[in-house]
């Protein structure tokens, strides 16, 4: 890690800047537009998010059969697919709820830090807060589950 | 005639600031996440910067596992708030004018050195009680709306399609319920 390509955090800074303005523009990073798209009263947000995936998904069906590797990393193009299981359902409920809430996710949140909105630091505390609880308690299950005797 | 009508009304209800500035920003979205991915082979979401972040000062085991990317997860974040400050300075000041763009009414605009910025309605414990719920759910459910929802969905993964359609399903019951209490903004 300590040896990657020298344009590998400017890359990241240049894609998180187009994703930043791209959040702005589209007012994801005003929690009223999401909690007027989950009330139905503006359904705008579908075009930001299909939009956002057809984008990404041309990327990620083309680049794997023009080269192989990354060239800044070094790492497979490959579909980086995380295995399902109850987790994903009970995880993506949690979310759900806060999200309907608040109108804000982490990525829209950062963003509306960018456009000014001193206010959502509330919700950035408030995901450490919860991003936090659920690190402690699964450090925890987890530690207790690696002691356990083999034979259990 | 009259059914051509009737689709432009109904447009106009679903759609009262168009589609444009969340088509274009959704691409632009989608640029963001491509330039990475061609650039690195990462398809990158937001959410993991909050346990990557918090293993500069906590030494849980949960967190340790992402020491290794935590550094280029500070870059992205920084990126999302220049980026969205970019926005702020150029089209939400309106030194870039474009009809593209629909500036909408929510929440209250304020200026700071002719740097037009804005500020939400919605009350903070809504925030802050939410953001809780947030955070504990994007890392239990493996990703986000742009971990699940962009990259996820973008690579058809069924893990991250169940993980949209979930978090979506309950956020439109949740904030209806919310609405329905009377609680607004």
């Amino acid at each position: 890690m300590a040896d990657r390509h020298p344009l590998f955090k400017p890359l990241i800074l240049v894609g998180g800047l187009i994703f930043g303005f791209g959040l702005g523009f589209s007012h994801m990073a005003r929690p009223e537009v999401v909690l007027n798209f989950l009330q139905f009263e503006d359904l705008g947000l579908v075009f930001v998010m299909f939009g956002a995936a057809i984008v990404s998904g041309i990327a990620f069906a083309v680049m794997p059969r023009i080269r192989d590797t990354a060239p800044l990393t070094g790492d497979r193009y490959e579909r980086r697919l995380k295995p399902f299981d109850k987790n994903v359902v009970i995880g993506g409920a949690i979310f759900g709820v806060g999200w309907g809430l608040s109108g804000i996710c982490p990525g829209a949140a950062y963003a509306s830090l960018g456009i000014g909105n001193v206010t959502i630091l509330w919700a950035l505390a408030g995901m450490f807060v919860g991003a936090y609880a659920q690190g402690v308690w699964r450090s925890r299950t987890t530690d207790a589950a690696a002691t356990a005797p083999a034979d259990d | 005639m009259v059914t051509d009508l009737l689709v432009l009304q109904s447009a106009a209800e679903l759609f009262p600031n168009g589609v444009s500035r969340y088509a274009v920003g959704g691409l632009l979205v989608g640029l963001g996440a491509v330039v990475i991915y061609l650039g690195t082979g990462i398809p990158a979401g937001a959410s993991t910067f909050l346990e990557s972040t918090l293993s500069y000062v906590s030494d849980q085991s949960r967190f340790q596992q992402y020491v290794a990317s935590r550094d280029w997860r500070v870059v992205f974040t920084v990126g999302i708030i220049l980026g969205a400050a970019l926005f702020a300075a150029t089209v939400q000041s309106g030194v870039i004018t474009t009809s593209l763009y629909e500036p909408g009414t929510t929440g209250q605009l304020y200026e700071v050195a002719g740097v037009t910025l804005w500020l939400t309605d919605v009350q903070p414990w809504r925030l802050f009680f939410g953001g809780i719920l947030v955070g504990i759910g994007t890392r239990v459910g493996k990703g986000c709306t742009s971990g699940h929802g962009v990259c996820g969905v973008g690579s058809a993964s069924k893990t991250s399609i169940v993980g949209v359609v979930t978090f979506i399903l309950v956020a439109i019951g949740t904030a209806q319920l919310v609405a329905a209490l009377g609680v607004s903004p």
